[in-house]
């Protein structure tokens, strides 16, 4: 049973899958939470009217199967655009903007359960919006953001295993790259879906407990 | 740049096809849906019952569910139980990935809805002689649905999405599967996708409407 033709190198061409979707998902979630993070004041600080074409747009990115999107920016700005771009730019534009569409909803869900009081509060000692923002809002707002960010990460690093239909190699397209050749199915995605664990599944644990650590007092 | 013809008239001819693949689509949606949910109870009882192994079980169930890709599990199913010799055609595949994953995600979900419902009630019910399953099955079960509405709508919507990944399993009667069996024919990749687009975004929007008017109509009080 423990029979495989597995070697060294296709476990060196498993890790590099593995780091690009490290890659992906790191610079999708950098972008995707600074995107977020500006739409969300925007959306909280402008009112539902004023930001309703942001909500709208953002709702999209929610709303359609990141596979449709993914294929769908690619062929916009390839052929119909004919910029020269690889797959790789592409899949984190994509990922970034989904990110901050769901993150834009962590934030502003986080603003809003700083007490408005607390915030007039501020305002009334002198401080500026920015510092009311800064020192009021942010660590309150944090404690309640946090946990779903985090959840919202983990999302991300699963979702980054459709950046296949991009021709991105990342861990489960190297793996299906494998089957094909070695014709041992279970066994490599018994790998792939380890590897995916072992990176889930602690910070999911570490998501569960800051909330119940934080919710408390 | 530029230079791009847009041939929208030729891909509106086969709206009928995906508008076929779209009803497909939420006949995978609906039935995984359906399916989660019971099971998503069966996991939630399992947890609650103080069995060792079924604990264990509902626990292993739910955290692979909520910590690999989706993706991953239609293609656990396809391919990884091909290798035990069950072949499954890729609708059946398909609906029961997703069903395992909705499954695992609901099962937490009833775990969070658990925790709203005051202990005090399952003791009323059974010093009213109830039995523990007549206690959980009328009293506390019915609670725990309608507090997780929200959280059933959303994996609602979440299904619908994960059915595009049959494109993994070769599955070519579902919305996606069919797009992308039309691009494969015509190569008028950004017209196909952008209607596949608009049909999900109708289809979701639809779903939440559904749920909102649904839940008004349940639960007032």
């Amino acid at each position: 049973m423990f029979d495989t033709a597995l070697t060294a190198n296709d476990l060196i061409f498993l890790a590099k899958g593995a780091g690009m979707t490290l890659i992906v998902t790191g610079i999708s979630v950098l972008l995707g939470t600074i995107l977020g993070i500006l739409f969300g004041v925007f959306r909280y600080q402008v009112g539902p009217w004023w930001a309703a074409p942001l909500t709208f747009v953002l709702d999209i990115f929610r709303s359609i199967p990141l596979l449709i999107q993914l294929v769908l920016a690619n062929a916009f700005v390839t052929t119909v655009l004919g910029f020269r771009i690889s797959g790789f730019t592409v899949a984190c534009g994509v990922l970034s903007l989904y990110t901050s569409a769901y993150c834009a909803e962590i934030v502003r869900g986080g603003i809003e359960s700083v007490p408005t009081t607390l915030r007039r509060a501020a305002r009334s000692l002198g401080m500026t919006w920015g510092q009311d923002m800064r020192s009021i809002v942010l660590p309150l707002a944090t404690r309640v953001a946090l946990p779903s960010w985090i959840g919202l990460a983990l999302g991300v690093m699963k979702d980054s295993a459709l950046v296949f239909i991009v021709q991105v190699v990342e861990l489960l397209k190297s793996t299906q790259i494998l089957i094909t050749r070695l014709q041992e199915p279970l066994f490599l995605l018994m790998i792939c879906g380890l590897f995916y664990f072992v990176i889930s599944f602690p910070v999911a644990r570490l998501g569960g407990y800051l909330e119940r650590r934080w919710s408390n007092d | 740049m530029f230079n791009y013809n847009f041939r929208w008239a030729q891909a509106l001819n086969s709206l009928p096809q995906m508008l076929e693949g779209a009803l497909v689509t939420m006949e995978i949606a609906i039935l995984s849906m359906a399916v989660g949910i019971v099971v998503a109870i069966f996991l939630t009882v399992f947890r609650l019952s103080g069995q060792r192994v079924l604990a264990a079980v509902a626990t292993i169930w739910v955290e692979v569910a909520r910590n690999t890709p989706a993706l991953f599990q239609i293609y656990m199913v396809h391919f990884g139980l091909g290798s035990f010799g069950i072949h499954l055609s890729p609708y059946l595949s398909l609906l029961i990935g997703i069903t395992f994953n909705n499954a695992g995600y609901l099962a937490e979900n009833f775990r969070g809805a658990l925790k709203a419902i005051p202990d005090t009630q399952t003791r009323a019910a059974r010093s009213l002689g109830m039995s523990a399953g007549q206690a959980f099955a009328n009293v506390v079960m019915p609670q725990m649905l309608r507090i997780s509405f929200l959280p059933m709508t959303n994996q609602m919507v979440w299904a619908i999405l994960m059915t595009s990944l049959g494109a993994v399993v070769a599955m070519n009667t579902d919305l996606y599967g069919v797009t992308s069996d039309l691009n494969a024919r015509t190569f008028r990749t950004f017209e196909l996708f952008a209607i596949a687009a608009v049909i999900f975004y109708l289809i979701t929007k639809a779903i939440t409407l559904a749920a909102r008017l649904l839940a008004a109509r349940l639960f007032r009080y």
